[in-house]
């Protein structure tokens, strides 16, 4: 299993000098839906969806038309009820639950659309907390949550909780986080919506500027000045992509 | 991620949280303090009993008279006593005094009490340790010898009769009869036959004559029971075979009847009190372990509690690299920190309450090192074994589940 993940690295390396032709993610006809009692909700319904190394992408669409859903498959959080996804090569289906989240830890990073952030604790251990659990020693750990803090404007609110920061700086200390691992993907869930323009702005200059040093983003958002900024715009409806 | 790591983290958060840890920690730190208290009055009190009990002086063996063997005569006499101490017959006895007990009016001016006057012989108070004395002298050979109506009175009789009098010189009337007043005894605080500070003591020889003039079927002077001191433990066992075989010769036993007199041995009535006080002493420590348990499932109960409560956190950290083992680590250690932590509250708490008990109640209390390490052991194993279900209930949440708990 250690074998697998350490081949995954080679082929996710962020530099992409070891990428090959095939596309770091591959979905085939992915599905899922929730019971809900005797009612069944068909969130995805056959998503088919390649995206290179290095892409940026930018997903839309209505409200509940699955975006969440999918962010969930591509970042190994949930597995489909049928169809194939393969993550840089590997059959994610076939790995288990700690395999994923060695993934999600070295390979993702991940913002959430409602932040996730631990009650109780300070900005710096939220961001210290994946790479404690990559084994970063505990200097490393601090030294690179500072910086990823500092990269988002939260340098000087190192020491405040949650329930001391405002949303926007909340939802910034939620991308330091995903950001702290240096991962090869970025999966942001609406990362500009507790922000506001001029913010929002930094961020995006922000994500251009990760992506132009070799990280692939995919990142949903309502707003279509935000989508312009990506390479390519997949808009979702009732659980399946539209062109 | 390492163990040490895993530590932090939950130390963390038992730091972040204090009133859900100290009220978790609660029922532990009250089963070990109650498991502490209980067993240091247990070991105190079994500690009491054998001191007061060896105090008054080991390796004796109490002879007395079997009457139902004996067809209603007294069994015994002087002749028993001297061939007891006759080294030829009893090799393994060092001392041998006899008693003639009997219950009599003790008249001292206006008081009047009811109370044991026990003839005896001169070494009879000094084998049983009675040879401190408040005021005066005990009884010499020459009173016995020449059945002088002289009396030593223990502690609480005289202070009965003469409160702060002295009564040293003084006369007192037993069964009509004056006697002087010679010596006073230090208070005992019990004793084996009826409570020595209770008791009147006058010289056998004239308790023989003037108060029990009972005599043994072949017609010689009768002693209530007679005290043998065996040359040591060891020798306990081959000193009351030499007893019985002198006694049985001593009043022409024959061969396959049963003794007219019955042996009583210090060492078996200390272990029976042994065994009394350790059944006492476990009573009382299931007691406190049932307290343990229930701490323990307090424990449990809130560690569930909080592996729900705390649902979100676990999905979080799953969904940012937490591997199974890191989150069962994590709340497995968190469970035994607190309840080890809570243990060694414990200890300092039963330790309070022993020394205040102790204190208040006039009680010996004794803290043995083996509670204390029992205790903390079990603790910690209280803390594993209800920590381990909470901890696997966590480590098995699914991260997108977790994550979506409200
Ligand atoms: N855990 C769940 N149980 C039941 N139904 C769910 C669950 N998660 C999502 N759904 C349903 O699946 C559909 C897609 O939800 P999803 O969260 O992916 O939407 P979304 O596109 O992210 O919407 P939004 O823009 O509002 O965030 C919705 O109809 C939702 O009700
Ligand atoms: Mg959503």
């Amino acid at each position: 299993m250690i074998d697998v993940t350490e081949q995954t690295t080679e082929m996710m390396g962020a530099n992409g000098r070891n990428a090959t032709d095939t596309a770091v993610i591959q979905m085939r006809n992915i599905t899922k839906s929730y019971e809900m009692g005797t009612q069944v909700v068909h969130a995805l319904r056959g998503i088919d969806l390649d995206i290179e190394e290095g892409e940026y992408v930018a997903i839309m669409g209505p409200s509940g038309s699955g975006k969440s859903t999918l962010m969930n498959m591509i970042g190994c959080l949930d597995v489909p009820n049928s169809g194939a996804y393969r993550l840089g090569g590997d059959d994610v289906s076939a790995l288990t639950s700690d395999d994923r989240a060695r993934i999600r830890n070295r390979h993702i990073g991940f913002v959430f659309q409602q932040f996730n952030l631990l009650p109780r604790t300070s900005a710096l251990k939220q961001v210290m907390l994946p790479l404690m659990y990559a084994g970063v020693s505990r200097g490393e750990r601090a030294r690179r949550a500072k910086e990823a803090l500092e990269l988002v404007g939260l340098g000087d609110r190192l020491d405040h909780r949650p329930d001391e920061l405002s949303g926007g700086q909340q939802q910034r200390v939620a991308i330091a986080r995903a950001l702290v691992t240096q991962p090869s993907i970025i999966l942001a869930d609406e990362p500009t919506g507790a922000l506001d323009t001029h913010t929002g702005d930094e961020l995006m200059n922000l994500f251009d500027n990760l992506n132009q040093k070799g990280m692939t983003i995919i990142m949903v958002t309502h707003e279509p000045m935000v989508a312009e900024r990506a390479h390519r715009t997949i808009w979702l409806r009732d659980g399946l992509i539209q062109n | 991620m390492n163990l040490s790591e895993s530590l932090y983290t939950a130390l963390d958060s038992i730091l972040a949280n204090k009133m859900r840890s100290v009220l978790t920690m609660l029922g532990v730190i009250i089963g070990v303090a109650s498991v502490i208290a209980l067993m240091a009055i247990g070991n105190g009190f079994s500690e009491d009993i054998t001191g007061q009990i060896s105090s008054i002086g080991s390796n004796l063996l109490t002879i007395s008279t079997d009457m139902e063997a004996s067809g209603g005569y007294p069994a015994l006499s002087m002749a028993d006593v001297a061939a007891l101490s006759d080294p030829l017959n009893a090799p393994d006895i060092t001392e041998v005094s006899a008693t003639v007990q009997s219950n009599q009016t003790v008249v001292f001016g206006g008081e009047e009490k009811n109370t044991a006057v026990a003839g005896i012989t001169e070494n009879t108070l000094s084998m049983s340790s009675l040879d401190e004395f408040q005021l005066g002298d005990g009884l010499t050979q020459n009173d016995i010898d020449l059945q002088s109506r002289v009396a030593v009175l223990g502690a609480g009789i005289a202070s009965d009769l003469y409160g702060s009098e002295y009564p040293i010189g003084t006369q007192i009337k037993i069964n009509g009869v004056s006697y002087e007043v010679v010596g006073v005894l230090e208070e005992s605080g019990g004793g084996l036959a009826g409570d020595t500070d209770d008791t009147v003591y006058i010289p056998i020889t004239t308790a023989q004559s003037r108060l029990s003039t009972s005599r043994t079927r072949d017609g010689q002077k009768a002693v209530t029971f007679i005290t043998a001191q065996a040359a040591g433990a060891e020798q306990v066992e081959a000193a009351i075979e030499q007893v019985t075989e002198t006694l049985r010769e001593q009043h022409n036993i024959a061969y396959g009847e049963d003794d007219d007199f019955g042996i009583f041995d210090q060492s078996s009535l200390l272990d029976t009190i042994n065994t009394v006080t350790a059944s006492l002493t476990a009573f009382l420590g299931a007691i406190a372990a049932i307290a343990l348990v229930v701490g323990g499932i307090g424990i449990m109960n809130i560690m569930l509690v909080s592996v729900t409560e705390r649902t979100r956190e676990i999905g979080i950290r799953k969904a940012i690299g937490a591997l199974r083992r890191d989150i069962l680590l994590q709340f497995l250690l968190e469970s035994m920190m607190l309840s080890l932590l809570g243990g060694f509250l414990g200890i300092i708490l039963g330790w309070a309450i022993s020394m205040a008990a102790g204190a208040a109640f006039d009680l010996t209390m004794v803290i043995a090192p083996e509670t204390v390490l029992l205790s903390v052991s079990f603790a910690a194993g209280v803390g594993l074994i209800f920590g381990i279900y909470p901890a696997w209930r966590a480590s098995n949440l699914r991260p997108i589940e977790a994550l979506r708990y409200e």
